[in-house]
């Protein structure tokens, strides 16, 4: 066990590149994401843990970057939505997104992803049932869901 | 947003976390942070010392035991909805663990955290008080047990107290049926009222977000008309919010504990 600290050095694999930087420990994984690694891709929505904005992938498990410190993330491999697509393409996902009109302001979309991803990693045959639990914790208020469950729907299918 | 300055510190087990909650009064055990981590965006606590329980084994699993379940206070909604030794023993804490907020939100809060923080519109206390669980509490001097129905003892106020940990809860093992009902704040929403139920003999009976703590009441028989009278007899006073005024809640109390029953009577 290493002494309580302020800041401290921390090493984590974000998208499969690694980077350390030192944090206070009372910034928030978001931040640290956003601001110091310039990963803006995440965003902040509501910083009170309701909409979802936020989620990235932490160690393989889905969670809401605003309510994890970046201190807590020291060792961690992480998954952005910058994660998604290689050499400039979009991955099935956020094609799907595109052509089922799964946005419209694209606030929410990285959280969406995200939250998607992770359903789609451990359930590949999702319900519209399934999916739609899944995207619980994230908040749209352009598209009314319909579109999403659809894309999401369209992405498993063409991952099958 | 930007918290106050903090020192933190991630520990390896229990004794190094209790040693470094004694030395200093004002440290704060970190669980999941679903909510803590909040109410320091807020200002509404501010600690000097964060010690993070996530890197302690032994507050880690969910163990079957002769007795019926051992759960680590640092298991995850997502963990408990999931183990297959609490479908088998206590399928009601699956069930209940799969309704409390969204995934994101499972995959982080854990049953200590939830209990510890004790927000009277929590979904786990009431169903701990009804299955007539037992809380494990660590600190200077050694373990001490606490029945659920004790543990509470306040709005965000627990028998833990100050250099103390939770470790675990245990659940004993089902004699009958046990149910939970609520009424939330949109799906799988902050409960507005909630009732949790459990058969062993009689009927014990756990209502939540009608007061500062689960109120308890033994129902003789789990018909209809007992459950009703039992609560109208407990004379509950609970709070008026935007949400709902007292009496709606005092409504959906009688209404839950009702369905709850029906359900740990196995008539539903």
């Amino acid at each position: 066990m290493s002494e309580p600290a302020a800041q401290k050095t921390i090493s984590v694999e974000v998208n499969g590149s690694t980077y350390e930087r030192e944090v206070e420990a009372r910034r928030l994984l978001v931040h640290f994401l956003r601001d110091d690694l310039d990963l803006t891709g995440t965003h902040v929505g509501c910083d009170t843990g309701n909409c979802g904005a936020c989620s990235v992938i932490v160690d393989g498990t889905l969670l809401k970057s605003c309510m994890m410190l970046a201190i807590q993330a020291d060792g961690a491999s992480i998954e952005t939505v910058e994660g998604l697509g290689a050499d400039g393409e979009l991955n099935a996902l956020q094609q799907a997104f595109g052509e089922h009109h799964a946005l419209q302001c694209g606030y929410c979309t990285p959280g969406m992803l995200m939250s998607a991803k992770a359903l789609l990693d451990e359930n590949p045959e999702p319900t519209e049932g399934e999916i739609r639990r899944a995207i619980q914790g994230n908040i749209c208020r352009c598209t009314g869901y319909v579109n999403i469950v659809e894309a999401i729907a369209a992405a498993a299918e063409a991952g099958r | 947003m930007l918290l106050a300055s903090v020192e933190y510190v991630r520990p390896r087990s229990v004794e190094e976390a209790l040693s470094l909650l004694a030395a200093n009064s004002n440290a704060r055990a970190l669980a999941g942070g679903q909510t803590l981590v909040n109410v320091m965006k807020a200002r509404i606590a501010a600690p000097e010392l964060l010690v993070d329980l996530n890197d302690v084994p032994e507050l880690r699993g969910i163990r079957e035991t002769d007795d019926g379940l051992e759960l680590g206070a640092m298991v995850t909604y997502t963990q408990l909805a999931r183990a297959e030794e609490v479908h088998r023993e206590r399928p009601i804490l699956a069930d209940v663990a799969a309704q409390i907020a969204d995934v994101q939100v499972r995959n982080r809060g854990t049953v200590g955290g939830n209990v510890c923080s004790n927000d009277p519109t929590n979904h786990l206390p009431p169903v701990l008080v009804a299955v007539g669980a037992t809380m494990t509490i660590a600190g200077a001097s050694g373990i001490r047990l606490v029945p659920a129905e004790e543990f509470f003892l306040g709005v965000y106020l627990t028998a833990v107290s100050p250099g103390e940990l939770l470790t675990g809860i245990s659940v004993p093992r089902r004699q009958g049926g046990d149910g939970f009902a609520s009424v939330t704040i949109g799906a799988d929403g902050t409960c507005i009222a909630n009732a949790a139920a459990s058969m062993n003999g009689s009927l014990r009976v756990a209502l939540g977000c009608v007061a500062a703590t689960p109120v308890l009441i033994e129902v003789p028989s789990a018909d209809e008309e007992s459950v009703r009278s039992a609560v109208a007899g407990a004379e509950l006073d609970p709070p008026s919010d935007i949400h709902a005024p007292a009496a709606y809640r005092r409504q959906l109390a009688r209404v839950l504990a009702t369905r709850a029953a029906r359900q740990a009577s196995g008539a539903a």
